[in-house]
């Protein structure tokens, strides 16, 4: 388990033995941030009341969690996120949020009755996740290089990551790209309305359409003008 | 003290453990539960980073790749019946989809 | 050497009847469009039955003077796990004699009954019964395999019944057809299970094959049980003909078969079919001599059916009924004669009453016709005036049945007598009283009848019923008058051998070889043809020695009490039936037997029906399994129902629990598994 960060406020004599006798590097102070601001904007994401800023809380999530792939030596990935994620997807989230109009009371209601099973749920994931790492997973490794050690030669991420892409994962790569298109199509199918101005036919509507529904031939009587009236003599 | 990876692997349960108890918190709200599902892939995706980088094997980076381009499909298509949901009803309540009750 | 007979000639005994019948029954009826007339068509089947006699009589002369035999298949049906079904002929003396019989009387009353169903609509479907009935008889006695014999059985079953009911419109005449085949199935459920033990133990069913192991199956005990095989297959097959031949408990049939026109009467209740029985047990005798608990039993019911039969004989006053109880004691006759070992004398009592017992029918049926169907012996009498041809063929009738001396019945009755003294089983004592017994009540019944119609003040008149139909008959007076020739002369063809034959064939019969290989008798244990053997010295002999015996003083005296009590002193009867009022009711009710079958047995199973229809298979059934498992499934898939909330939360809620305990499953998977096998 991580172990709490200690408030640096005070260097009591106790924590500042401890301190030089251990120091935290500083990548692991940079982690520590990042994760505890991450922890944060999650917790922000699913409690806050207004949904604007649940979708900033969320940008801001991601954005931690790039920083800590580029700690993780994950550039190209990192960089992915902030461009995918935070520069379209949150994006659409957000315009879709501005564009309902939610009523914001409502939304929150029933939220502390369901707050018990909600927490045991939490907590139960927890603990079974902290079992299995505890028992099983070789924690206390340092890192295993991507190359063998001896070869100090510096090959970027993006280059390794284009590598493995462009021979091996060729075909899941068009299938990935096929799914995107059917996201695109879909999303258009189902949203997209017609312009109620719009003066444009439906052709088959127009091919069905049969001469009764034009033209209709009525009877009309021939209207004969009525005689002039004679003129009436010897009657007053 | 070093970084090893139970605290990557920490990191993405606890992640994982607020998404979860996210969609079972709001009933009312649609959209912080499409944000929820995107936290859970957030989560797996850093246990994939975080083994790819302490296992140095890249293949891990490579399912990160495309559980981003299959996240960001599904997004999208949620947000548009999201869209139709709330032209049809007006708001974006949960707890009244329940035409599928058997 | 024994030559072989003509297949085809045999072929064409039982087939010429056959094609009568269905010539006359498709195309004389309705059913094929009515183009034979009823000229066309009784000639038809007469030619057929005919043919089948005079080849039937060439078959016999061929046996009986060249020794020809005939045992050969015609025809394999099929082939069941090593099991023959063929279509096969045995011709033997046996057969030939039965087949005579059967061809004989069958043409007489084809020819009686022209004059009988003149004024009948039905007349051309009659006659292709009757034809039928004679292929299916002749099926019987001519086959050389178990199966074709219960062919034939149940032929004559089935043809039995559409007759009995031929006036389909009465009421009694269904229930009267129904009783007969239902009391025969009975019968035929016994006989099935002696075939299928046959069967399973012998594995075939044609005779010699069953026949040669019969030694075998005398040897070892029905598996489960410590009953003798031998006897079982015995019994079972006795039942059988105790349901055909009418014996006690299943004689029930017969007396309501009467409902039938008289010609069948005469031809297959008691000529033919009933004798089917006896005939299946003598063709059987190599089986039947193996046991002596199955021939025990025999005898016993063979006497009981004698002498109660005849004791209800006396009180009947229907004409038919009154031959009908005759029947069935003289049916009881029969068999105590094989149970007594003696199945010539049984055969040769079955060839004699089949000629006098069917005259009897015909002259009762030719009375019946002349008194305008009244069949009530109390409103005839004098009739011997009116109708004289009929009442001196139904004296010699009368004579016959009754034993006198030089007539047919004479020699088989007395035969049957004797054999029953002669026998070494523990039943014979009790067979014997019964058949002495009973000579004194058939003489009794016999001329009481006979005394009552032909004889006596005229008692028309006093007919209570016999108004009612008159105003469409043309016959004024009530007069009756006698039969046209078509009636006339088979009686006079059939009191020829009622008078006749057995003088001539007691020899050749009982103590020649005409039966030779055809019966078989165990002479050691059942010693009595032998004995019997040893009394005889010819049929005058027999017929002069007659006169100083038991049974012929008995059957005088019983001539003269009928006598004494129906022409002497008219008023007696009634008196002695005011003192016995209890004994007269018991047979009245014949034994209360109709009563028992009705009431509780008829009840029984209609109560059993009911009950498993309603508890069985409307609760158990209907409402348990059936209607109870689609609720049941209604009730499972309520509850399941729930599950489908609608709520997509509800959904992801219940993914979610399942991924935390599969995942809980396989992190304290070990530890469980180490928890439980500690």
């Amino acid at each position: 388990m991580r172990r709490r960060l200690r408030q640096p406020r005070r260097l009591t004599p106790l924590t500042a033995e401890a301190w030089s006798k251990n120091p935290m590097d500083t990548k692991t102070a940079f982690f520590l941030l990042f994760s505890l601001v991450l922890l944060y904007a999650a917790l922000r994401v699913v409690t806050a009341r207004n949904p604007v800023h649940a979708v900033l809380h969320l940008m801001l999530a991601f954005s931690q969690a790039a920083a800590i792939w580029l700690l993780l030596k994950a550039e190209f990935l990192a960089i992915t996120l902030v461009l995918v994620y935070l520069g379209a997807v949150m994006v659409l989230f957000l315009f879709v949020v501005m564009m309902l109009d939610i009523k914001i009371d409502q939304l929150r209601h029933g939220f502390w009755r369901h707050f018990p099973v909600a927490a045991m749920l939490g907590v139960v994931v927890v603990l079974e996740m902290a079992a299995v790492l505890l028992s099983g997973f070789r924690l206390s490794e340092a890192p295993v290089p991507a190359l063998p050690i001896g070869i100090e030669v510096e090959v970027s991420n993006t280059k390794e990551l284009g590598k493995l892409l462009y021979t091996q994962y060729v075909y899941p790569i068009q299938v990935a790209a096929s799914i995107l298109l059917v996201a695109m199509i879909a999303a258009i199918a189902l949203t997209l309305r017609q312009r109620k101005d719009s003066k444009a036919i439906d052709p088959g509507l127009q091919v069905r359409v049969r001469a009764a529904d034009r033209l209709r031939v009525v009877q009309v009587e021939p209207v004969t003008p009525s005689p002039p009236p004679q003129p009436q003599e010897g009657k007053p | 003290m070093t970084l090893t990876l139970g605290h990557y692997l920490t990191l993405g349960a606890m992640l994982f453990a607020i998404a979860v108890v996210g969609i079972f918190l709001n009933r009312k709200n649609l959209i912080v539960l499409l944000m929820a599902i995107e936290l859970m892939l957030l989560a797996v995706n850093m246990n994939f980073v975080a083994f790819s980088h302490f296992l140095g094997d890249m293949h891990g980076q490579v399912f990160v790749f495309f559980i981003l381009t299959v996240a960001a499909a599904e997004s999208a298509i949620g947000l548009a019946i999201l869209v139709i949901l709330f032209r049809n009803r007006s708001n974006i309540n949960v707890d009244e989809l329940d035409s599928l009750q058997g | 050497m024994s030559q072989s007979l003509n297949a085809s000639t045999l072929l064409a005994i039982p087939l010429s009847p056959l094609v009568g019948s269905l010539l006359a029954g498709i195309f004389g009826t309705k059913f094929g469009g009515n183009w034979i007339g009823r000229r066309l068509a009784h000639s038809l089947t007469i030619l057929g039955v005919l043919l089948a006699f005079i080849l039937s009589a060439l078959t016999l002369k061929q046996v009986a003077m060249d020794g020809a035999t005939f045992n050969a298949t015609i025809y394999q049906w099929m082939v069941v796990g090593g099991l023959k079904m063929e279509i096969g002929f045995l011709v033997d003396g046996l057969t030939a004699m039965m087949m005579c019989v059967v061809t004989f009387v069958s043409l007489m009353v084809h020819l009686y009954t022209i004059g009988y169903m003149e004024e009948d609509d039905g007349y051309n479907r009659f006659f292709a019964y009757i034809s039928l009935f004679t292929f299916a008889m002749l099926m019987l006695v001519m086959s050389n395999n178990l199966l074709q014999l219960f062919f034939g059985w149940e032929a004559v079953g089935l043809v039995s019944y559409l007759l009995i009911g031929f006036w389909f419109n009465k009421p009694s005449a269904i229930f009267a057809n129904l009783k007969a085949f239902l009391v025969n199935r009975v019968g035929d459920f016994g006989f099935i299970l002696g075939i299928g033990l046959i069967a399973a133990y012998c594995g075939s069913l044609d005779y010699n094959e069953v026949f040669a192991k019969g030694g075998e199956l005398a040897k070892i005990t029905l598996p489960g049980t410590e009953w003798m095989l031998i006897t079982v297959i015995c019994i079972c097959l006795f039942i059988g003909a105790m349901g055909k031949s009418a014996q006690f408990p299943l004689h029930v049939w017969l007396p309501d078969s009467m409902e039938g026109p008289t010609p069948i009467s005469a031809l297959i209740h008691a000529a033919t079919m009933v004798t089917a029985g006896i005939f299946m047990v003598t063709r059987m005798s190599p089986l039947f001599e193996l046991s002596d608990t199955a021939l025990n039993l025999i005898l016993v019911v063979g006497a009981i059916t004698a002498l109660f039969m005849g004791l209800l004989g006396i009180i009947q006053n229907d004409i038919k009924r009154v031959v009908a109880y005759s029947t069935l004691s003289q049916l009881g006759y029969m068999t105590v004669a094989l149970g007594a070992s003696a199945y010539s004398v049984a055969v040769f009592h079955l060839m004699t009453h089949a000629f006098f017992k069917a005259l009897l029918f015909l002259g009762a049926g030719s009375v019946i016709m002349g008194m305008h169907h009244n069949q009530d012996i109390r409103w005839m009498g004098g009739v011997r005036k009116y109708m004289p041809i009929t009442w001196v063929t139904s004296l010699l009738g009368t004579l016959a049945l009754t034993g006198t001396p030089f007539f047919a019945g004479f020699y088989s009755k007395d035969s049957i007598i004797e054999v029953a003294h002669f026998s070494t089983l523990p039943a014979a004592g009790f067979a014997y009283f019964a058949v002495l017994a009973g000579v004194f009540v058939t003489a009794f019944y016999s001329f009481r009848m006979y005394f009552l119609v032909f004889h006596g003040q005229e008692r028309y008149e006093q007919n209570p019923d016999a108004h009612a139909g008159d105003h469409d008959h043309h016959d004024e007076h009530h007069q009756p008058h006698e039969s046209p020739w078509v009636v006339t002369v088979p009686l006079v063809l059939l009191a020829i051998p009622s008078v006749l034959i057995g003088y001539l064939t007691v020899h050749p019969l009982l103590f020649g070889d005409f039966f030779k290989g055809a019966i078989v008798v165990d002479t050691a244990s059942h010693p009595a043809m032998t004995m019997l053997n040893e009394i005889f010295h010819g049929p005058l002999a027999m017929a002069l020695h007659a006169f100083t015996t038991l049974p012929f003083a008995l059957a005088l005296a019983g001539a003269l009490a009928a006598y004494y009590m129906y022409m002497v002193n008219p008023a007696l009867p009634a008196a002695i039936q005011a003192r016995v009022q209890p004994l007269y009711r018991l047979l009245e009710n014949k034994y209360y037997m109709d009563w028992i079958n009705e009431h509780l047995l008829a009840r029984g199973a209609r109560a059993l029906g009911r009950g498993l229809w309603k508890k069985g298979d409307e609760v158990l059934i209907d409402g348990a399994l059936v209607n109870g498992s689609w609720k049941l499934i209604g009730r499972v898939a309520a509850l399941a129902r729930r599950l489908q909330s609608g709520y997509l939360y509800h959904y992801a809620l219940a993914m979610i629990v399942g991924v935390l305990v599969l995942m809980t499953w396989f992190v304290t998977r070990p530890a469980l598994l180490d928890w439980l096998n500690r």
